[in-house]
């Protein structure tokens, strides 16, 4: 994967994990983890709005928008019993948001196995993230459609 | 060394009272000399967020699995592991973790396949832990490195492969995954990733208790009389049966392991930790759809 391909937020992300020694990139998740932004009230009030993602074990609802300037606004939820979760999931609007819908349709499908964490949380829960990314692409282009 | 048992008088009802311990008698013993605590977790950030004093962290996917094959770690590697985390082979050692124990109970399986003998469960796990009130540290671990030794791990007692559930058909086995699950009506809407098998349903003859059943709401393991309903009027098994429980990667099913091993006294159950996602993929292995148990085929 190469950056031309990467948009900048995901590729400083990426770079953020891979500088760290493994056990440290845990530490960064959980920082992400406890950035993972409140829903706003529309979304909060209205959890029937948002999607689970079934490939995580924990409980998450992602919705995503796309602005009349075809800007992408993803939220997602999770409980703190679920850091790994909400960690997976703040990459991801961290990384995401302010992005075009083009650009996130981009976006490699691989890029949760990219960043260095593979390893540090398992193949097995990485799926989660890749599951998340995927279900962000499909909200995108039935958006479109 | 070992360290006393919690005589608290709701695990005298069970087979084998010295496998649990409350929250009290954990807090009066935090530290003892001997004790070691383990959290053990199906998300691996939670003991980040917060973790019983001086417990460190074992973690199923990451330390228990090997990386390559789908086995478990070995001697030398559970040697190493167990040493890093100040465990000796006389030490007593209570897990805990997310979601009643689940992961707990299969850390604690895991650990009894090496033999590892005062291995026991903080009843109710985080969830109780915290609803009691209870304090949590974010201080990073800090286990001096001790000694363990290289123990082959024995799989004959309470570990089941593939070929020994074949063998096993005619005899009780417990399916502890959801119903959906056991009937094999998955839930496959499009663009979801399959779920690791190629085939949907449970194999002949299964019960479908899920392992759920055996914990109450607040996470602790559920009093002796019901887990009698459940398991001997419900699933009807009987004193001296041989026992196979499995689910979908073998975690669920270390939970009812423990209840049926450790808590109504089976002393012959094993877990299939190969479980659905190998069974659902194996060529010609029976499989039965529906929410009936189904036959056992002729063979």
């Amino acid at each position: 994967m190469t950056n031309d391909t990467l948009p900048e937020p995901l590729a400083e992300i990426r770079d953020d994990f891979l500088a760290l020694e493994m056990k440290t990139r845990l530490q960064l998740l959980l920082e992400f983890s406890n950035e993972l932004p409140e829903l706003p009230a529309r979304y909060a009030d209205h959890p029937d709005l948002l999607e689970r993602v079934v490939e995580c074990q924990s409980p998450v609802f992602i919705f995503v928008e796309v602005d009349d300037s075809s800007t992408v606004h993803m939220f997602a939820t999770a409980p703190p019993e679920s850091p790994t979760t909400r960690g997976f999931a703040s990459i991801l609007v961290q990384g995401l948001s302010g992005l075009s819908a083009a650009e996130v349709l981009a976006v490699p499908d691989d890029y949760p196995n990219s960043i260095g964490l593979t390893a540090a949380v398992s193949p097995l829960r990485i799926r989660g993230m890749t599951g998340m990314l995927a279900r962000v692409k499909r909200q995108i282009r039935a958006k479109a459609a | 060394m070992s360290v006393q048992n919690d005589p608290a008088e709701q695990f005298a009802q069970f087979a084998h009272p010295e496998r649990l311990v409350s929250g009290d008698w954990l807090e009066a013993h935090l530290g003892d000399p001997g004790l070691v605590v383990v959290e053990s977790d199906e998300d691996v950030l939670l003991y980040e967020t917060g973790h019983i004093e001086g417990a460190v962290k074992i973690d199923w996917h990451t330390d228990l699995n090997d990386p390559v094959v789908r086995d478990y770690i070995d001697g030398e590697q559970f040697a190493a592991l167990l040493g890093s985390k100040g465990i000796s082979r006389d030490s007593t050692v209570v897990i805990y973790g997310d979601k009643s124990n689940w992961w707990a109970a299969y850390a604690l399986w895991v650990f009894t396949l090496f033999g590892h003998e005062d291995v026991r469960l903080l009843d109710g796990g985080r969830a109780k832990w915290e609803a009691d009130g209870r304090a949590y540290t974010t201080a990073p671990e800090a286990a001096a490195t001790v000694e363990y030794p290289v123990v082959q791990r024995d799989d004959s007692r309470i570990r089941a492969y593939k070929d020994d559930v074949l063998a096993h058909l005619g005899n009780p086995l417990i399916d502890v995954r959801s119903p959906e699950e056991f009937s094999g009506e998955r839930t496959t809407a499009p663009a979801y990733p399959d779920e690791g098998a190629l085939r949907a349903g449970h194999i002949p003859s299964a019960q479908s208790v899920p392992w759920g059943r055996a914990a109450a709401e607040d996470g602790t393991f559920r009093p002796i009389s019901e887990l009698n309903e459940i398991y001997r009027d419900g699933a009807g098994l009987v004193d001296g049966d041989n026992v196979v429980a499995y689910c979908r990667i073998g975690e669920r099913s270390s939970h009812t392991w423990f209840v049926l091993t450790h808590l109504l006294g089976f002393e012959n159950v094993r877990n299939y930790d190969g479980s659905w996602t190998e069974w659902g993929s194996a060529v010609r292995v029976p499989i039965v759809q529906g929410s009936e148990p189904g036959a056992v085929p002729a063979r």
